[in-house]
């Protein structure tokens, strides 16, 4: 079990500065994020897209920002919980109980949701019957490729993941790489290695092919695919493996009877708290009147939700308001040295 | 005002003026059409605003850049017909378009 005082959901840009907030009033924060690493949208959607409307930083890509922000928390050394989503929260004595999916506990006074639009899942394939199949010979990342070797492995998708996969998977087994068009997203590089394979006749390329159907008993033995113009194939295959994206899902926070309208939580406009107390949303999840869906009105949220955060951490102490310019309390937890 | 028409999953049939320059996603989300997320709020970078063009409508549209059709390889059920309502900017030439909303967005 982890003791502190705030749990923040969500590492994205908002989740990171309110963190920092948060570690200048001198409280303590795990944050938990399902995807591998902090960014949240502007690390997996855009980051080498330039954003230009942080204030002060006429134009930096959503890699250089998450950087800058993770650099700016560093002082305080707060723990990340990686590729794991919070499952259930319940209170305790006035303290929130929260488990992740990946069982790690946590004992906090308040809970800061800073979850975007939801958690980074897998997309699926539109086919039904895949559903079946999941887990067991159709997956939608790979986490131990050896159970892959001598097999037959049909892969579908065009971006860096695909063809990534493709090309490491062909050196030890059969790949056949399906895709709807042409064209690909993922690195040219790439694009021209899988061609190169497709002419030793170590990949064998389908594109403009989708899924149409998966058969088996209890493991996939084979797959159907279909042309742009309705011919269908059918392709022996031992696993499947879809490489679409990732979508984002609430999941589970739908479920803690938090005041939600169109997947955002509804929050006030003093503290960002929701309609629970000790919960509090900012960033992309949360909706009040006038809401702006930018960086920057994430940055106020957080500072503001933070001082929210105070009187759950320490019902006892009153906090004063202090510049970073100013304050030595501040300063000492940024680890500033002053002469 | 040019009209648009989107036809939801459910076979309900909406004709909304939407005001030119305003992306047919934004017409969407402005007037609580369900079926239409923007989760990136138009950024061409979630996939979730996707749209079935009517065919007669396919050629009359503005091409796809790259990024668009890249982003289309996520989406649930691509079709030939499919586009990005955030990448359709209304203008009197769109008067009369038809998109038809997928089952889901992902």
């Amino acid at each position: 079990m982890n003791k502190t005082d705030v749990l923040i959901i969500g590492a994205g840009p908002t989740g990171l500065f309110c963190a920092h907030q948060l570690g200048i009033i001198g409280l303590g924060c795990e944050i938990v994020d399902n995807l591998d690493k902090a960014g949240g949208q502007c690390i997996e959607l855009y980051p080498d897209k330039p954003i230009y409307d942080i204030p002060a930083i006429p134009e930096c890509t959503g890699k250089e920002l998450t950087n800058n922000l993770l650099k700016q928390i560093k002082p305080f050394n707060f723990n990340f919980h990686l590729n794991q989503r919070v499952e259930e929260i319940k209170k305790v004595n006035d303290r929130w109980q929260v488990k992740t999916s990946d069982n790690k506990q946590f004992d906090v006074a308040s809970i800061v949701i800073a979850g975007g639009v939801g958690s980074f899942e897998p997309r699926k394939f539109p086919v039904k019957d895949c559903e079946k199949y999941e887990g067991n010979t159709l997956f939608y990342s790979v986490k131990d490729k050896s159970i892959f070797k001598d097999k037959t492995i049909s892969i579908f998708g065009g971006g860096d993941s695909a063809l990534d996969w493709a090309i490491e998977l062909s050196n030890t087994s059969k790949v056949n790489l399906i895709h709807r068009r042409d064209g690909f997203s993922g690195m040219e590089a790439s694009v021209q290695k899988v061609k190169g394979l497709n002419d030793q006749g170590k990949i064998n390329l389908y594109t403009k092919y989708q899924l149409n159907s998966v058969s088996g008993e209890d493991k996939i033995n084979s797959v159907k695919i279909k042309h742009d113009e309705g011919e269908i194939k059918e392709i022996k295959s031992d696993y499947v493996l879809g490489f679409f994206g990732l979508i984002m899902q609430l999941g589970p926070i739908l479920d803690w009877g938090l005041n939600i309208d169109k997947k955002k939580i509804e929050v006030n406009t003093e503290n960002f708290e929701t309609n629970i107390d000790g919960i509090f949303a900012i960033g992309d999840i949360c909706s009040y009147p006038g809401k702006l869906k930018l960086i920057l009105s994430g940055f106020h949220e957080g500072a503001l939700a933070a001082r929210g955060c105070f009187k759950y951490a320490k019902p006892d102490e009153k906090l004063r308001f202090e510049f970073t310019t100013t304050s030595k309390a501040a300063q000492e937890r940024l680890g500033v040295k002053n002469d | 005002m040019p009209k648009i028409t989107y036809k939801t999953h459910d076979d309900k049939t909406h004709i909304i003026d939407v005001q030119n320059g305003l992306t047919v996603m934004e017409g969407a989300i402005q007037n609580d059409i369900p079926g239409i997320d923007a989760d990136c709020g138009g950024g061409m970078s979630c996939s979730t605003c996707h749209v079935y063009v009517d065919e007669e409508w396919l050629d009359k549209l503005p091409a796809k850049e790259d990024g668009e059709e890249d982003m289309l390889d996520m989406v649930f059920e691509p079709k030939k017909n499919s586009r990005l309502s955030c990448q359709l900017i209304v203008s009197d030439n769109l008067d009369g378009l038809v998109v038809n909303i997928p089952s889901k967005q992902g």
